[in-house]
């Protein structure tokens, strides 16, 4: 249990360094336009590595067809339109009736 | 910055629900390998990330030393520093309230605070952070208290909440720009192929690098 303990504590102080080192050093001044224009698309890129990241697991051990079927649903509902919660929780329904049924 | 707040908290309703059931998730799975009731909520309250959690837990039940689980949980957290680093000209007072502060980027709050071009709206970010952290922690608590079974998880299809919600940020991204969508693929095949030999956080990290690529076409559509 201590060694859970000690584990807990040191992330959450790495996190909390992690998270402050950036903001600490850089101030108020704002970043160069080319590390903006780098940043603008480490959102899409980010999100994309943790979609993939999410739906294969670590090694791919976690892939599974109605997880991806269950993104896509999500997906396909944002293209007509549907807000996010409706887009979501066609998701879930997809990805139960598709583990329920595969 | 009241409205922005509020305008943070109420796009992250949809994502404070994800956050709450990956928290149940995160707490349930603690409490079945012998974390005990306090260690995963604490955890929660103060490491406040799911993929560095689950990583640290999956490291120990595996029977990984201590240094290694915080190893692995400190590299997926690692692409927080990019992160925080953009988000903080938006950011406000001395070297404590900025470190302070910028404990507020998380995945969700950072890409909901972008405005586009590198600029961020502090408020959106803190709203987005207020709507998730509670989230987190009660899932927590519930997941300690109820410790349902990951079976049962997968079974109602709950596990997909959080890719869903993703995959819906990253729709809305790409849509804006052909620069966006080169990164995003970019990510996406070089993401996959390192799970299979790394674990998330590097091959997430290697992913993002893809940006770069991205950047490349942002020139084209500039002139």
């Amino acid at each position: 249990m201590t060694t859970i303990w000690t584990c807990v504590a040191l992330t959450a102080l790495t996190s909390f360094a992690i998270k402050a080192t950036g903001p600490v050093i850089l101030g108020s001044r704002p970043l160069p336009s080319r590390a903006r224009g780098v940043i603008a698309l480490l959102a899409p890129a980010l999100l994309a590595g943790l979609v993939i990241s999410d739906i294969l697991g670590p090694h791919w051990s976690s892939a599974n067809a109605p997880l991806a079927l269950g993104v896509l649903t999500a997906a396909a509902g944002r293209t007509t339109g549907l807000p996010t919660p409706a887009c979501i929780t066609a998701a879930v329904i997809v990805t139960a009736v598709a583990r329920a049924v595969l | 910055m009241i409205d922005d707040i509020r305008t943070g908290l109420r796009r992250s309703a949809g994502l404070a629900g994800s956050t709450f059931v990956l928290g149940l998730t995160f707490g349930a799975l603690a409490r079945a390998h012998g974390w005990g009731l306090g260690a995963p909520v604490v955890a929660s309250l103060a490491i406040f990330s799911g993929s560095a959690q689950f990583a640290l837990l999956t490291v120990l039940a595996g029977g990984g030393a201590a240094w290694t689980a915080v190893a692995s949980a400190a590299l997926i957290n690692l692409r927080f520093f990019p992160m925080a680093l953009s988000a903080g000209p938006a950011l406000r007072g001395g070297r404590t309230r900025r470190a302070v502060e910028a404990q507020t980027v998380v995945d969700g709050s950072w890409v909901l605070a972008h405005q586009g071009e590198g600029r961020f709206n502090r408020g959106v970010l803190f709203g987005s952070a207020l709507a998730q952290w509670p989230a987190w922690v009660t899932g927590t608590i519930l997941g300690v208290v109820l410790a349902p079974s990951s079976r049962l998880l997968n079974a109602t299809g709950l596990d997909v909440v959080f890719p869903a919600f993703f995959a819906l940020l990253l729709f809305d991204e790409v849509r804006r720009a052909r620069s966006a969508r080169i990164a995003a693929a970019g990510a996406a095949i070089i993401t996959a192929a390192l799970l299979l030999a790394l674990p998330a956080g590097p091959a997430l990290l290697a992913g993002a690098a893809a940006a770069l690529l991205g950047l490349r076409h942002t020139k084209t559509e500039h002139s």
